[in-house]
């Protein structure tokens, strides 16, 4: 209708007409039509989410403690000037007497030195092991490698289960009742079993191989990730079909096809982001359960190969020496329940914010 | 319910036989064979010993072969001790079944008396406390709780015995395996039950007088604890898992020991033998708590 039109050339309303009669309409104010305007700046879905997250003080707790802990293992080989593998050396001679020292303490040979030189060494901030080597590095590799197992899994599974989840979803009819019959079956095989016969089986099969990326990453490594491959997506495929099939008969997106939105259109700006924050979640929730499985599988001793550490084959071998140095084995573990609670309570904050729908 | 049924067995068998396919193909896999020794010998012997442990039919044959002597309960002998492997496994088991059964018993009555405490105070100092418990033992591997269990008790104070087998050194095993589903189960209730106290039954059960203990314990309860159930399933099968780890460390002589002895022994048919065994025993068990789930609440829709 014409915004010029004021009341007196409104159409007059015949008296049988079912039509509404324009003259019993007042014109709004501009005042009136101020209050319509949207006052505060639009916010994207991924802005709202990050703005809810941001006020829970347990998600921020974690967030902080994890960069800490992220900075402190790409740092730290680069100021302390000790090896993960290496003995202590005391002015280029190995120094066999820096056996399992206290936090912050020298050996003998140490303290000679530094009375001789005046020089000043770098502290044993986590004391050192019974091969003399300095404990704070081999914690920062092993949480090194924990992490990045923790995280390469978890990406494998991602790739995997979405790809699988979201062609069984859109497929639908007997492709998906094939695929989804496939995943009941892994779902039911008892994985920490599997995951530790077929790491048996690879070690075996992989001890010989010539492969530089393989030999450098270490035969178990390999196998960790092969089985987190093999048999960890179906969770994340499961609820991403889930989470597809849902999002097709949901009446927004009834709505958006009503209005004409092409079916593109719907999978990128309806479909996608509303899977999104179950993926994102899902995934977070996964890295502490991939570390889990790291640890469990080198403190059964099928973990990363020695000298290489992690921190479950820390916790492993700190068990040794338990009664004189429950120290060795404080440090690695409460690094890995630091690690697992900050994912955890990241992962609890992240499905709050994104999808409250989840919420218990 | 009958449909649902025979769905849900020919799932669990066709499970076990993936498993076993796999176990079976996966130590096939590995290579040398069992009488790749030191000492060589003659073809002949070869060619007989091949023979008589059939090594010298096709791989196929030699798989169904072996299923059928498993379904007779005959896993063969174990390649280190050279004894009946069937005879280690159900010794073994014992000991494993008590206290994993202890463990399971203890997580699922602390467990649901915590959360049930949690719902009913809730946002108060007992749920926060509660909250706070389990956040922390859900984030906190078996392995590394045990051995504190065992640095503090045993060591420590010496208040408790490693493990010589008495019920006194039962306790530490079975808390230690324990911790992570009661967390867990304390959750789950906790969750179930608010969900319970805020039904219209329990506002109606209240508003017609019944006693407040009656309608925690009659109406709210009862209901909240269905999805219990179907956590049994996944427990038992982390409590079998966790023992691996927690008979190493207390040095029970139980299957989750056996099983990490076969390995570093890389003693085959061991090997073979205990996953299948473990397996069958979690499938058995995934399929009795989702079939009970289904008979306790008939609310639940077959499909």
């Amino acid at each position: 209708m014409d915004s010029n039109m004021d009341s007196m050339n409104m159409p007059k309303k015949s008296p049988f007409s079912m039509q509404i009669d324009l003259q019993r309409f007042e014109k709004a104010t501009d005042e009136e039509k101020k209050q319509q305007d949207v006052m505060s700046e639009s916010t994207t879905f991924f802005k709202d989410g990050m703005r809810k997250l941001m006020k829970n003080p347990l998600a921020v707790a974690s967030i902080i403690v994890l960069v800490l802990i992220i900075l402190t293992i790409i740092f730290a080989p680069l100021i302390v000037p000790y090896g993960y593998s290496d003995i202590i050396k005391v002015g280029g001679k190995r120094d066999k007497s820096a056996k399992n020292l206290a936090p912050f303490t020298y050996s003998a040979k140490e303290i000679d030195y530094m009375e001789e030189t005046g020089e000043k060494l770098f502290p044993h901030i986590m004391g050192t092991d019974s091969m003399c080597r300095d404990y704070f590095i081999r914690v920062v590799y092993g949480t090194r490698i924990s992490l990045s197992v923790g995280l390469f899994a978890s990406i494998l599974v991602l790739i995997i289960g979405v790809l699988y989840g979201s062609i069984s979803g859109y497929a639908g009819g007997r492709v998906d009742l094939v695929m989804m019959r496939i995943v009941d079956i892994i779902y039911s095989l008892p994985d920490m079993l599997i995951i530790i016969l077929l790491s048996v089986v690879l070690n075996e099969t992989l001890a010989n191989t010539q492969n530089p990326i393989i030999k450098s990453l270490g035969t178990n490594m390999v196998s960790i990730f092969i089985v987190f491959g093999l048999l960890y997506w179906v969770g994340m495929a499961r609820l991403v079909r889930g989470e597809i099939l849902k999002m097709k008969n949901n009446e927004f997106v009834l709505a958006a096809k009503a209005v004409g939105a092409s079916s593109g259109r719907i999978i990128r700006s309806h479909i996608i982001p509303n899977c999104l924050s179950v993926i994102i979640i899902t995934t977070a929730l996964q890295i502490p359960s991939a570390i889990f499985t790291e640890s469990f599988l080198s403190f059964v001793g099928m973990g990363v190969k020695a000298p290489m550490p992690s921190l479950g084959s820390l916790a492993n071998a700190a068990r040794e020496g338990l009664q004189s140095y429950p120290l060795q084995l404080v440090f690695p573990a409460v690094t890995i329940v630091l690690i697992v609670l900050a994912f955890n309570l990241l992962g609890d904050g992240l499905r709050d914010a994104f999808d409250p729908k989840l919420r218990r | 319910m009958t449909k649902y049924l025979i769905k849900r067995i020919l799932l669990a068998v066709l499970s076990v036989f993936v498993i076993c396919l796999i176990t079976f193909f996966a130590m096939n896999a590995v290579p040398g064979g069992p009488f790749n020794s030191e000492k060589a010998l003659s073809e002949a012997t070869k060619a007989a010993l091949e023979k008589r442990y059939n090594l010298d039919k096709p791989v196929i044959q030699q798989f169904f072969l072996y299923l059928g002597n498993i379904l007779h309960g005959d896993f063969g002998v174990s390649l280190k001790t050279g004894r009946d492997i069937s005879g280690t496994i159900l010794e073994c088991f014992k000991v494993s079944a008590t206290i994993g059964g202890l463990a399971a018993l203890f997580a699922v009555i602390i467990g649901v008396v915590l959360g049930a405490i949690a719902a009913l105070f809730r946002n108060r100092w007992p749920d926060r406390l509660i909250v706070f418990l389990t956040t922390l033992f859900t984030a906190m591997p078996s392995f590394v709780f045990a051995t504190f269990l065992l640095m503090i008790f045993c060591i420590q104070l010496k208040l408790l015995p490693v493990w010589d087998a008495s019920s006194k050194s039962l306790v530490l095993p079975v808390v230690a395996l324990a911790a992570y589903p009661t967390a867990y189960i304390t959750r789950l209730t906790k969750s179930s039950m608010l969900d319970a106290l805020s039904q219209d039954y329990i506002r109606t059960a209240r508003s017609k007088g019944v006693p407040t203990i009656k309608v925690i314990f009659k109406h709210a309860l009862r209901n909240a604890l269905i999805p219990v159930i179907t956590y049994i399933g996944p427990m038992l099968a982390y409590i079998l898992t966790g023992s691996l780890v927690v008979e190493n460390i207390f040095t029970i002589g139980g299957l989750g020991q056996q099983f990490v002895k076969s390995i570093t022994n890389r003693d085959y048919p061991m090997i073979m033998a205990t996953t299948i065994f473990l397996a069958v025993i979690m499938v058995v068990m995934n399929l009795l708590s989702d079939i009970m789930y289904k008979v306790v609440d008939p609310r639940i829709k077959l499909d």
